[in-house]
């Protein structure tokens, strides 16, 4: 889909007199983002609707760059005396922040963006009927229900964001954005023991930018049965063993390993210590991209892609009017890059990566992950990877996580992993857990199965900077294989 | 603005809908924040967003829509697509109804001018002191300063009519210094006069120095005095995975009437109307806050509830609901750990070799029923032998039982801290007071 229709200047009115009122206060450039937003999200608990629910919103942001120092300001208010006050916050704040500048910001340059963008939507979700949506909800739910479950939740969620930016250079661009997702899990508990199994993925499930043909094509109701069973039988199964064990990742788990590890790690902000209070840092510092640090084994690649159709982080423009683009962060294991801005991209004599987005008109558009993706190798199926392990774990869907505020050290556990024996899958076994040290980890890594294990997952919950936000981010992945991976600590 | 000129109208247009009950929350924030890193600041945003929620209820019937919108055409939209999505779901066996009016606690200082109005030259003021002090301590600043005020208001066809403003300063820094070390200084205040940036920067900074050079120390078993930064998330984790209501009620809680799951020495509650934190009369069902019982001297006492999982249990609601839709459960926004009478220095003083911990970072429930939590310390590690500090050392991560913790409690510090902790990361305005306790026995993996 190319990103090049026309925009109407629907909001020409809003965005032109936030530019004029900003540059007449003192900006030395400005963008505003004018942005409405529509949710809808059916939650099923246990067979019964818990809730139906639908949101909106929509209001106005105002950035500027004004005595060299940043300045943000939003309104929920359309109105012209609304929309000066918050383009004059704006410069006042970045005013305010000035004096304190110990360093001189550049910003990258960028061709004027101008034109449309809109996912590609088959079967749109919201002019499907609520009927529709809910009953395909309770049937997967209660197909869950197998004997032992004690309790199951399933979610359909969709969201639509109709965005305008325009910049004080002539920029204007005008995006619609649907997303998707859904998923259901099953609860089983005996004593202690509490066990979950989901499908395709817990946590609001998984997402994608589409329309409802998406849910339909997860299959939620084909997969319910097997996820319950598991639940259940994962309450006396045998612990997964301790010590160092050659696993085999599956997709569902290793997209986050990828998201914790690698996405945050590369952003180039929190590389320059902007998220460190919260957040944190990144072990990843700038100089190691000048002394081609070994990131993980030759067969790592790994790309933030904005590009990809359908990917839950695609756009025709970030949230800085920088066109979508593919960049490699490591190229066969070797650090190439970071997600940037316009503000970092200078600092390692870069251009903007276009990676900057906000998770709605009332916040700051900061770097964030766009689809972070690691690159299928050619020649193995993941089949084919398991086939030829001797002995080892196959770890599936993620069920914990922890790392670092460095993004160094980090701790999954999985829903269930499966013995593998003689290049053969096994017995099930319960509470597994991996730890390690992230470039330790990747160097591990001795083979990633091609495409044609290869999905797209969605994080709809990345959160990122004070006031915390949330945004779509996607993680393209095939499985992979990992030697001498520490197991355990889990109980 | 008056919010419930909005909420009134909501109520009608939905009463001419046909909905035989109804709820408006409309919850209206001004907020700002001046967040700074290498000691300068670099970002400084504003934000003036509304929102009204709409529970709308058709016999047994229930949906709900919320808008970010004020005007008529949104406001008329929000009943429509409310009454839409409650003749979309089928009669409810599980629905407890909208609460009746109750009691509304009176709650005095929960709302400070001086915060509300607080100006971007103010927040950079505080800024100025935090940055001051890192700088007389050669180390670097990054942290945040929010104000912001939040007024709601919760009307129903029921009768309930509850509407409070409240007023929250908060401020965090992590100072780093050139020799590696960082530290960490946290507070938040209903009023920004009560927020010393200047004494923050010096803890932060004192931290950061006394960090430097830090060396690996062997994963194992060790005593550890846990600081109020890491104490608070033992709280907000077990609060939220245990003292839940509807986790109990789906079997996912270690919570249960008498059982034994701290020392004798750590007493728990929440009580929204404690003027030592952030107080609030209500919850987002316009519910009057009880002062909920949570852990007495070491042994489970109560749940915090909603008006559905009252309903399942028989009781009424003890005012934690959160904003709808809700899928975590009710949670107790207004925690306290009851102080004990140790100092500090005494605290450290019975360390005979152990460590000293100022926080935990990105910790989550590995098995939430047992209270298995992991994550990894942050901000100052020091190993003391004899009751003094000999080093910093690196951080470790742990995968420990929240509640051996708390068992393993053998004294509590008599200072307290009010901060955030987990309520900083979500829109929820809550805040936990904690304070440092000795632990017997603390696993690191490393
Ligand atoms: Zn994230």
């Amino acid at each position: 889909m190319e990103p090049h229709g026309t925009p109407t200047g629907a909001m020409r009115e809003i965005t032109d007199r936030a530019l004029d009122t900003a540059v007449s206060a003192g900006a030395d450039y400005a963008d505003v983002r004018v942005v409405r937003r529509v949710e809808e999200s059916v939650t099923v608990r246990t067979g019964r609707v818990e809730s139906i629910a639908s949101d909106e919103s929509e209001g106005v942001g105002v950035r500027v760059f004004a005595y060299g120092a940043w300045g943000f300001a939003a309104t929920h208010r359309y109105d012209a005396d609304a929309i000066d006050r918050a383009a004059a916050e704006a410069v006042r704040l970045a005013k305010g922040a000035a004096p304190s500048l110990r360093r001189r910001v550049s910003l990258a340059e960028r061709p004027r963006a101008y034109g449309t963008y809109a996912t590609p939507v088959r079967e749109d979700p919201f002019a499907l009927p609520l009927e529709v949506k809910v009953a395909d909800l309770l049937d997967a739910d209660a197909a869950l229900a197998v004997p032992g479950v004690v309790s199951t939740a399933s979610t359909y969620a969709a969201q639509r964001e109709w965005k305008t930016f325009a910049a004080t250079d002539g920029s204007l661009t005008e995006q619609v954005f649907t997303h998707v997702g859904a998923g259901i899990e099953a609860h089983a508990v005996k004593g202690s023991e509490h066990q979950r199994r989901s499908y395709p993925e817990a946590r609001g499930g998984r997402w994608q930018q589409a329309g409802y043909e998406f849910i339909r094509e997860l299959d939620l109701k084909g997969n319910a049965a097997r996820c319950g069973g598991e639940a259940v039988a994962l309450l006396t199964a045998p612990p997964c063993p301790e010590g160092p064990a050659t696993v085999v990742i599956d997709p569902s788990q290793l997209y986050l390993q990828i998201h914790e590890s690698c996405g945050h790690a590369t952003e180039l902000d929190r590389v320059f210590g902007a998220e460190a209070s919260y957040a944190g840092t990144s072990f990843l510092t700038a100089g190691l991209l000048d002394s081609r640090f070994r990131y993980g084994s030759d067969l790592v690649t790994l790309v933030a892609d904005a590009t990809v159709p359908g990917g839950p982080g695609s756009f025709g423009w970030d949230d800085e009017g920088v066109a979508a683009q593919r960049t490699t962060l490591v190229e066969n294991g070797i650090l190439t890059g970071y997600l940037t801005s316009r503000d970092t991209a200078p600092r390692i004599g870069r251009e903007s990566g276009g990676a900057v987005r906000a998770e709605s008109w009332n916040r700051l558009p900061l770097v964030r992950m766009t689809n972070v993706n690691l690159v299928p190798v050619p020649g193995m199926s993941l089949q084919d990877i398991v086939a030829d392990t001797d002995d080892g774990l196959y770890l599936t869907q993620n069920r914990s996580w922890s790392i670092d505020d460095r993004r160094w050290n980090f701790q999954f556990g999985t829903e269930i992993a499966y013995e593998i024996k003689g290049g053969r899958l096994g017995r099930i076994l319960r509470n597994p857990v991996y730890s390690g040290i992230t470039p330790e980890f990747w160097r591990s890594c001795d083979a990633v199965a091609d495409e044609r294990s290869y999905v797209m997952y969605g994080n709809p919950n990345c959160a990122k900077g004070l006031p915390p936000q949330c945004v779509q981010v996607g993680h393209g992945t095939s499985g992979a294989r990992f030697r001498g991976v520490r197991m355990g600590a889990g109980r | 603005m008056n919010l419930e000129r909005y909420a009134d109208r909501v109520l009608e247009t939905a009463r001419r809908h046909g909905a035989t009950d109804a709820e408006v929350s409309v919850e209206a924030r001004v907020a700002a924040l001046t967040r700074f890193a290498n000691s300068e600041i670099h970002q400084s945003v504003a934000e003036d967003t509304v929102r009204v929620t709409l529970r709308y209820v058709h016999g047994r019937r229930y949906g709900m829509a919320a808008t970010g919108r004020l005007d008529d055409a949104a406001l008329e939209s929000l009943v429509e697509r409310a009454s839409a999505n409650a003749r979309s779901t089928a009669e409810s066996d599980d629905w407890p109804g909208l609460p009746e009016p109750g009691p509304i606690p009176e709650v005095t200082g929960a709302y400070a001018a001086s915060t509300g109005e607080a100006t971007a030259e103010r927040r950079v003021e505080t800024v100025r002191e935090v940055v001051a002090a890192a700088d007389a301590a050669g180390v670097a600043a990054f942290g945040s300063f929010t104000t912001g005020a939040v007024t709601t208001a919760v009307i129903s066809t029921r009768g309930v009519r509850a509407v409070q403003t409240r007023s929250d300063a908060w401020l965090v820094t992590v100072h780093m210094s050139p020799g590696g070390g960082t530290g960490y200084a946290e507070t938040c205040a209903v009023d920004v006069a009560d927020v010393d940036g200047a004494a923050l920067g010096r803890e932060a900074a004192g931290k950061a120095r006394a960090d430097d050079h830090a060396v690996d120390l062997a994963p194992g078993e060790y005593p550890v005095v846990l600081e109020e930064y890491a104490v608070v998330d033992l709280l907000a984790k077990l609060g939220r995975c245990g003292f839940n209501a509807l986790a109990a009620q789906e079997g996912q809680s270690f919570a249960a009437p008498g059982l034994r799951v701290a020392s004798d020495l750590v007493t728990v509650w929440d009580d929204g109307t404690d003027p030592a934190g952030l107080p609030t009369a209500f919850d987002h069902e316009g519910v009057g806050k009880e002062r909920v019982s949570l852990i007495d001297r070491g042994r489970c006492v109560g749940l915090v509830h909603d008006t559905r999982t009252a309903a399942r249990a028989g009781i009424r609601s003890t005012g934690h609901a959160l904003p709808a839709p809700n899928p975590v459960g009710p949670l107790p926004t207004n925690m306290f750990m009851a102080p004990g009478a140790s100092t500090r220095e005494e605290l450290v003083g019975r360390l005979d070799r152990g460590l000293l911990v100022t926080r935990f970072y990105y910790t989550n429930p590995v098995n939430p029923k047992r209270g298995i939590v992991t994550g990894v310390t942050r901000d100052g590690v020091f190993l003391v032998e004899h009751g003094e500090i000999v080093s910093p050392v690196r951080d470790l991560r742990f995968s420990v039982s929240y509640l051996d913790v708390l068992r393993g409690v053998a004294a509590v510090g008599k200072e307290r801290k009010t901060l955030r902790g987990w309520y900083g990361g979500v829109s929820v305005l809550g805040d936990i007071t904690v304070p440092a306790v000795l632990v017997d026995s603390f696993r690191f993996s490393g």
